[in-house]
């Protein structure tokens, strides 16, 4: 096998705006990095995972513009003046998101890793109800719009649970969860 | 059955679960260290070979790369490193696998290094591997033991006579493929060096204190001067029980650039760097009276490892314990192939020998015109068949009773291929589940605080199992106050020298030192204690002692496509005294999960031609997704053991997996009338 050179692509430098869990955030990004890198490699907010990378996994779902995003597969200078809520912006202070509540009441995770896309995926999945383009609330919905998700340890039949209560407790579309602020 | 939900059972919630579900808490590759750069690996694009040479100009040239790393240039690893080949790495321009790593790019950041990796040449001398496991290899050898240490071979009596004067007889030979472990987090390890030498290393591992041992070793430093910390570990099941590259990789790029570094793999390379479960090919033969009572059981397995490393799966041993058999043999050869090293899996033997075993089984209830409950019921053996211990305790048909109770086993109609429910055929099967319940010597600090809490150490490690949350139970039970008022740290092999998470021992070997730390605590009236559990290990009775369970399934199969789906998983389970049932009824079910995935889609496919893994991520290796878990749920009878440890306990991370796929292929059957030996039950298998 001879060797064979591959070309560098240009390495390019772009200055974006970005509102991170409320905050605003001027950066200037290398325009390679995806949002997670971003977020992850260069912001601290470690909560969004990196799975796979490929946007096979929903370790890294976040909430952008309200909607829910693999931010491995989003790359950052595309978003220049979007809304991102990660995990870390799901709470109010020290009261949890019904979520976050949810999923340690139901044991809705075990190592923990794709717990924080799990739930900004979940609160996505709530809002979306209200489109109603899948029909009413069931588990069967919740299990098909949470299957972006994957859990190794095998938490699924709690994490329908989980979802399931803060789902059916929402009073119709009154107060919107994990949307923009 | 009605639903059940966590939320209803009473006992702790996760200990860390406030900072999971935040993201507050932070895994390996996420703590945050001044001035880190950042490595990607570089892994081979051929099976079998030498490297020629490398051009790293142009990755040296990109801009904010600081480093390439090859044999050529690596830090030496010590001279003995030689028993741990997979460890060795950059020391050699031999390739024994597609996939193993051969260079690292270190850079400011991420993207720099992922392009620098991208620019990196290599150029090879290949040669025609060899990476197809077969029964008939050429190479195949009878290794001197297996994982564990349990014997190649063994058996009793005249297996092949039996099996000739017997009434029934099935022969058969089931398969299993090339499985892989796929935790959620990506190994990852952040190294750094003191100025005085000092290694310290966040890393995503089963062990802090045995994997900082053996990362000492490798380098050649003094085992006092490596520290691994490892507080949160996005899962592992048995893939991050020992040390893998990652953390060799980052420890030498740190040597090297005198700055730290930080490593994760990507989900790419999970599938050839960090061990996955060798495919089996296992011939089971049974004979048996025309009442069902079996007169011989042959159970034999052949199986792969690397051409560096040795690992033998233990795949048969379960036959030594399952059934009573006067004449029986299991067996186990293995041929060394240009593949990736396999490795542990979780329930490595058991898993895949128990799809073997417990197929053959209800095949032989066919032949027999026999419930295939009652049959395992007629071959419950009085003592373990291999070596005539007496069990501790075995309540396999408590189980296989209470779980036809609660699955309503006793409405259902043998006859298979006739229930129809619109396009699909519907069925239900039933398979054991067994695992060994073991511990190992570890120790542990306990210390009464003034304001009335407790301090707990013991390097111990939750990757997602409950541990914290386990230990923090037992110690308050010892201690015989509020669990609110303990504090137990683990994840850190500066704490008290522990036992790995792996072989189910984790509870039990850190539980015996918690308890053995706390009574001696209150004995003492307060203060500080440090114990071990070497003698009351040591001490340990001569017992055979074994976890078991009954799982039954409910599936349809699609007359057209063949898509076969799990409308229903119950398992029933006596693994001692449950010690924080919410946890365990989540790993159970989990344990479960990972075994529909076994039987139904999980399957890792190497090119023949170039040995390369062809389905490398989440979008060619397919593991349950939501949508594929119905209706998966986890019980337990109560069952005393008092000769297990001061708990009572029997490690449960692992028994769930085992029987499931075989449950799941026997409903299979029992629906379509088609016997599918082969994992994973593929469409095309059922048309």
């Amino acid at each position: 096998m001879a060797l064979h050179h591959r070309e560098a692509a240009p390495v390019t430098q772009v200055e974006i705006d970005l509102t991170i869990n409320g905050e605003n955030h001027q950066l200037v990004v290398d325009t390679r990095i995806s949002l997670l890198d971003l977020l992850r490699e260069r912001l601290g907010l470690t909560g969004a995972k990196k799975g796979c990378d490929h946007g096979q996994c929903g370790a890294c779902t976040v909430l952008l513009d309200g909607r829910r995003a693999n931010a491995c597969l989003a790359l950052a200078v595309a978003h220049d003046g979007s809304e991102v809520t990660t995990i870390e912006g799901l709470a109010t202070g020290d009261q949890l998101h019904p979520l976050q509540e949810a999923f340690i009441e139901h044991d809705a995770f075990q190592c923990g890793y794709c717990t924080p896309g799990q739930i900004c995926s979940a609160a996505g999945f709530i809002d979306e109800l209200d489109e109603a383009v899948d029909g009413p609330l069931s588990d069967d919905l919740i299990r098909e719009r949470m299957s972006g998700n994957i859990c190794r340890c095998g938490a699924y039949p709690n994490i329908v649970s989980a979802i399931r209560e803060v789902a059916s407790a929402r009073s119709g579309a009154a107060e919107r969860v994990g949307g923009a602020a | 059955m009605t639903p059940v939900s966590a939320a209803t059972i009473d006992g702790l919630r996760r200990i860390e679960g406030r900072d999971k579900v935040t993201g507050a808490a932070r895994y390996a590759y996420e703590q945050q260290i001044e001035g880190v750069a950042t490595a990607v690996a570089v892994t081979s694009t051929i099976a079998k070979g030498r490297i020629h040479g490398f051009d790293a100009g142009e990755t040296l040239a990109h801009p904010r790369v600081l480093e390439v790393l090859t044999y050529e240039n690596a830090p030496r690893v010590a001279e003995d490193a030689d028993s741990e080949p997979e460890l060795a790495v950059l020391q050699t321009s031999a390739v024994a696998y597609h996939g193993q790593v051969v260079a690292l790019v270190i850079a400011e950041t991420l993207e720099a290094a992922r392009e620098g990796a991208r620019l990196l040449a290599v150029e090879y001398r290949e040669q025609t591997p060899d990476v197809e496991l077969s029964d008939s290899h050429p190479g195949l050898y009878k290794p001197d033991k297996v994982n564990a240490g349990f014997p190649t071979d063994e058996g009793t009596g005249d297996p092949d006579r039996a099996l000739e004067k017997a009434d029934l007889v099935v022969d058969a030979v089931y398969s299993t493929p090339n499985d892989h472990n796929q935790p959620m987090e990506p190994h990852a390890t952040v190294a750094t060096w003191s100025d005085d030498g000092h290694l310290t290393l966040y890393d995503s591992t089963q062990g802090a204190p045995m994997a900082a041992n053996s990362v000492s070793k490798i380098l050649g430093v003094d085992s006092g001067r490596v520290r691994i910390i490892s507080h949160h570990v996005g899962g592992g099941f048995g893939s991050k029980g020992t040390p893998r590259p990652n953390v060799i990789l980052a420890a030498l790029a740190a040597q090297a650039l005198g700055r730290p570094v930080k490593l994760a793999l990507t989900r790419q390379q999970l599938f050839t760097m960090v061990g996955y479960r060798t495919p089996t090919i296992q011939r089971v033969r049974l004979g048996a009276n025309a009442d069902g009572t079996l007169t011989a059981l042959v159970h034999e397995a052949f199986e792969q490892s690397s051409t560096i490393k040795e690992f033998a799966e233990q795949t048969t041993t379960c036959s030594r314990v399952m059934y009573a058999s006067p004449n029986r043999r299991t067996a186990h050869r293995l041929v060394r192939l240009d593949v990736p090293t396999p490795s542990w899996k979780r329930a490595p033997g058991e898993a895949p020998g128990m799809f073997a075993l417990e197929s053959a089984i209800d095949e032989l209830a066919v032949a027999a015109g026999m419930d295939p409950i009652a049959l395992r019921i007629a071959n419950e053996p009085d003592v373990e068949p291999e070596t005539g211990r007496r069990f501790s305790s075995r309540n396999l048909v408590a189980c296989l009773r209470e779980g036809a109770r609660q699955f309503g086993w006793d409405e259902r109609d043998p006859t298979p291929g006739v229930r129809r429910e619109g396009r699909f055929l519907v069925g239900s099967g039933v398979a054991a589940s067994t695992y060994p319940a073991r511990r190992q010597p570890s120790s542990a600090t306990a210390r009464a605080n003034d304001d009335g809490t407790y301090l707990v150490r013991i390097g111990a490690a939750d990757i997602g199992t409950g541990a914290r949350t386990a230990l923090t139970r037992i110690a308050a039970t010892a201690l015989d106050v509020d669990p609110s008022r303990v504090v137990v740290e683990i994840g850190d092999s500066a704490l008290p020298f522990a036992m790995l998470a792996g072989g189910s021992m984790g509870t039990a070997s850190w539980g015996s030192a918690v308890v053995k730390a706390c009574r001696a605590l209150v004995e003492q009236g307060g203060g500080e204690v440090e114990v071990d559990t070497k003698e009351e290990v040591a001490a340990d009775a001569d017992l055979a002692k074994h976890g078991f369970g009954a799982q039954f399934a409910q599936v349809r199969v699609d007359i057209d496509s063949g898509e076969t789906r799990v409308d229903r998983m119950l398992g029933v389970f006596a693994v001692g005294k449950v010690i924080e049932p919410r946890l365990a009824r989540s790993q159970l079910i989990g344990g479960m999960v990972m075994g529909l995935g076994m039987a139904l889609m999980e399957e890792a496919i190497l090119d023949p031609r170039t040995g390369a893994t062809v389905n490398h991520d989440f979008a060619g290796y397919h593991v349950p997704v939501n949508a594929d878990v119905t209706d998966v749920e986890a019980t337990w009878i109560e069952e005393e053991d008092a000769e297990l440890n001061p708990m009572g306990s029997k490690g449960i991370g692992e028994i769930g997996i085992t029987g499931a796929p075989a449950a799941i292929a026997n409903a299979v059957f029992h629906a379509t009338g088609r016997r599918v030996r082969d994992l994973p039950i593929r469409l095309d298998r059922l048309l």
